[in-house]
């Protein structure tokens, strides 16, 4: 939070009063929306630590706390007479099947997360690849990859992961982080490649091959250190996407069953008529938290394209 | 349509038939990857769940047989695209007589209506506030209340909707809480109180796309805007004194919206993949809620066929924008791409 602010104030004192003079002190990293996803993120991950440190994760388990109990000091009506009110065992209740739900949170997310950055991981260097072969190569090698990552990026990947689901059954997370994978490359592909095509034309990629620097040194030399703030953004919206067809392939019913991540929750949830039972923190809290996640990496993207697009960043 | 440049459309099309070449056969064969064959796995996982099934050799032999799982491979595989190209799905093993295609049939309309009005209003919303933000005339008002409306972006239009209908259809029971029309109406019809039904259960499963959606398009809008203040014509034609206006719709907003319709083409994917899961929260008659049912019935023939068509249904939108975008951009066919 000290960051976020010290940020503030620091671009506050570089930037606005003396547009378009040269501030050394204007470092385009120093981004208040990439500062707050990236402080964000990190909240996440030291609550996430400090709950593995502090609370019974095994809690997490089937049958493990008693059922259906809201949240500490709020009164659910379960049924006619019934009333159950939180206890202090357990801060954020408890669901249909005896799972504590900070323990399932502080199991599940960073579950989620892994396939999420598993996904885009591996999708991002597979796009790193092929985008730079096509951009450089050019020739018949630039069309066929094309034609690949426009047919990939046509077809919802959604349904082809359900029909591959459908025959496999609900697999592991590092399986479904594959699967969806082999969607995750096309688009930073298409990105990386126009990004090379048109950094190959500069100046300084045609001093470089003048002088006869070779084509590998070129690129990781040259062209790679530039694209560095493209490419954080590509893997951060590969990552937001690929969370979102994990939670989608869960919220189906794919997700691994036993020990839920957030969208096993949100499907055990569906399944159990939460909605209409008002068991309201059973489902809201994973999506508040899933929604908290995905504020931050789009705060992270933001920050990260203006850090890379001057003419955004003195829009502002 | 002569502003269309041949090798475009030729370019176009080989896209959109090598996807529907593409998708087909991996739906072909992804259930010939996974070990056994897949009246096996079913027989299996039916007497998974029942302990028992009678017969489950002659079962699995005939069913066979009835598929002619027993040819080669290529006979297969020749014989299914030949069946897919009469749009014969095969029938729907979990309600047995009727056919795939039928079922579909009747919940296509639904998700393209859904997701069609939902894409025409985030895309115009979207792109309106994303210009109303980059425009020096502004008012200071609307520039802090726009980007207050755009928190949600990036939020799964999943869980929107989740929120969504517990907060209209369950506490407050403005909205219906499920299906695309009230149940008092046995089969559509074209009424009024029909059609106000429609909208009225329509209403949250578009806003869940919408209000998650337009903020990203209102993002690119304003990028691409604040690209096009920097360009020398602007200059000239304020030099000109042309009314800000006409600059903002002509010279301004024309140019901005082509990349615009060209990245509407590449979110079309996932715009679908993310509508689906709309339609399981809310249960709407559309293909998600069809798609759903199949997995829970296990029906693969039923999941297979509504992947197909809503792949080919997506491939044919993104074929449409494709095609219309030379029509707004004269500069293409110059271009000669």
């Amino acid at each position: 939070m000290a960051a976020e602010a010290n940020a503030k104030t620091t671009i506050v004192a570089g930037g606005t009063k003396k547009a378009g003079a040269f501030n050394r002190f204007d470092n385009p990293w120093l981004n208040w929306k990439f500062l707050a996803g990236v402080s964000i993120l990190g909240i996440i991950f030291f609550l996430i630590f400090l709950g593995n440190t502090f609370w019974d994760t095994s809690l997490a388990l089937n049958a493990s706390a008693p059922l259906n109990l809201p949240p500490y000091g709020m009164e659910y009506q379960k049924g006619k007479n019934t009333i159950l009110v939180g206890v202090p065992e357990h801060p954020l209740g408890t669901e249909n099947s005896g799972r504590d739900m900070l323990a399932l949170l502080i199991v599940g997310t960073p579950r989620t997360l892994g396939v999420g950055a598993i996904a885009a991981s591996v999708g991002m260097l597979v796009g790193i690849f092929l985008g730079f072969l096509a951009g450089f190569l050019g020739g018949w090698i630039d069309d066929v990859i094309r034609l690949a990552t426009d047919i990939t990026i046509t077809i919802p990947s959604l349904l082809v992961l359900i029909v591959i689901q459908s025959v496999l059954g609900s697999v592991d997370l590092i399986t479904m982080a594959l699967l969806i994978s082999m969607f995750a490359w096309a688009t930073p592909t298409r990105y990386i490649r126009a990004q090379v095509l048109s950094m190959r034309e500069s100046g300084y990629v045609q001093m470089a091959r003048l002088s006869g620097v070779p084509v590998r040194d070129i690129m990781f030399k040259e062209i790679m250190p530039n694209l560095l703030p493209y490419l954080a953004a590509s893997y951060i919206g590969n990552m937001t996407g690929a969370i979102i067809s994990a939670v989608g392939l869960e919220v189906l019913g794919f997700g691994p069953q036993r020990i839920p991540s957030l969208g096993v929750a949100i499907f055990f949830s569906i399944e159990a008529a939460a909605l209409l039972r008002h068991m309201w923190w059973w489902w809201g809290i994973p999506t508040v938290i899933l929604a908290i996640v995905f504020i931050a990496l789009l705060l992270i993207n933001l920050g990260l394209d203006e850090i890379a697009n001057p003419r955004l960043r003195k829009a502002n | 349509m002569g502003s269309l440049s041949l090798n475009y459309i030729v370019r176009r099309l080989l896209v959109f038939f090598l996807t529907l070449w593409v998708a087909a056969t991996l739906i072909f064969i992804i259930p010939r990857l996974a070990p056994g064959d897949p009246i096996t796995a079913m027989v299996a996982r039916m007497s998974q769940q029942a302990g028992f099934v009678e017969n489950a050799d002659l079962i699995i032999e005939g069913w066979k047989e009835r598929f002619g799982l027993n040819d080669p491979v290529y006979v297969q595989y020749l014989r299914y695209m030949g069946n897919l190209l009469n749009f014969d799905l095969g029938l729907a093993m979990a309600r047995f007589p009727s056919p795939v295609s039928q079922l579909v049939g009747r919940a296509l309309p639904w998700t393209i209506g859904l997701v069609g009005i939902a894409t025409l209003i985030f895309f115009t919303v979207g792109n309106l506030f994303g210009a109303l933000l980059a425009w020096t005339k502004t008012p200071k008002l609307v520039k802090v209340l726009i980007p207050m409306s755009m928190i949600f972006t990036s939020i799964p239009p999943l869980l929107a909707g989740l929120l969504l209908v517990y907060i209209f259809g369950f506490l407050l029971n403005i909205f219906p809480q499920a299906y695309a029309y009230h149940h008092s109406f046995s089969k559509p019809e074209f009424t009024l109180d029909f059609i106000a039904s429609v909208l009225h259960h329509g209403f949250l499963p578009a806003m869940a796309i919408v209000l998650v959606t337009f903020g990203y398009w209102a993002l690119g809008m304003r990028g691409m805007m604040v690209t096009i203040e920097g360009e020398d014509y602007m200059i000239l034609a304020q030099a000109k004194g042309l009314k800000p206006f006409y600059v903002l719709y002509r010279y301004m907003i024309r140019n901005a919206i082509l990349p615009q319709m060209t990245a509407l083409a590449v979110s079309i994917g996932t715009l679908v993949g993310g509508s689906v899961l709309v339609e399981v929260i809310f249960n709407y008659n559309g293909m998600g809620t069809l798609i759903f049912t199949a997995i829970r019935e296990q029906d693969f023939n039923l999941i297979q066929g509504t992947s197909f068509i809503l792949i080919v249904t997506s491939a044919l939108a993104v074929l449409i924008i494709d095609l219309s975008y030379p029509l707004i951009d004269p500069r293409i066919s110059l271009e000669g791409r």
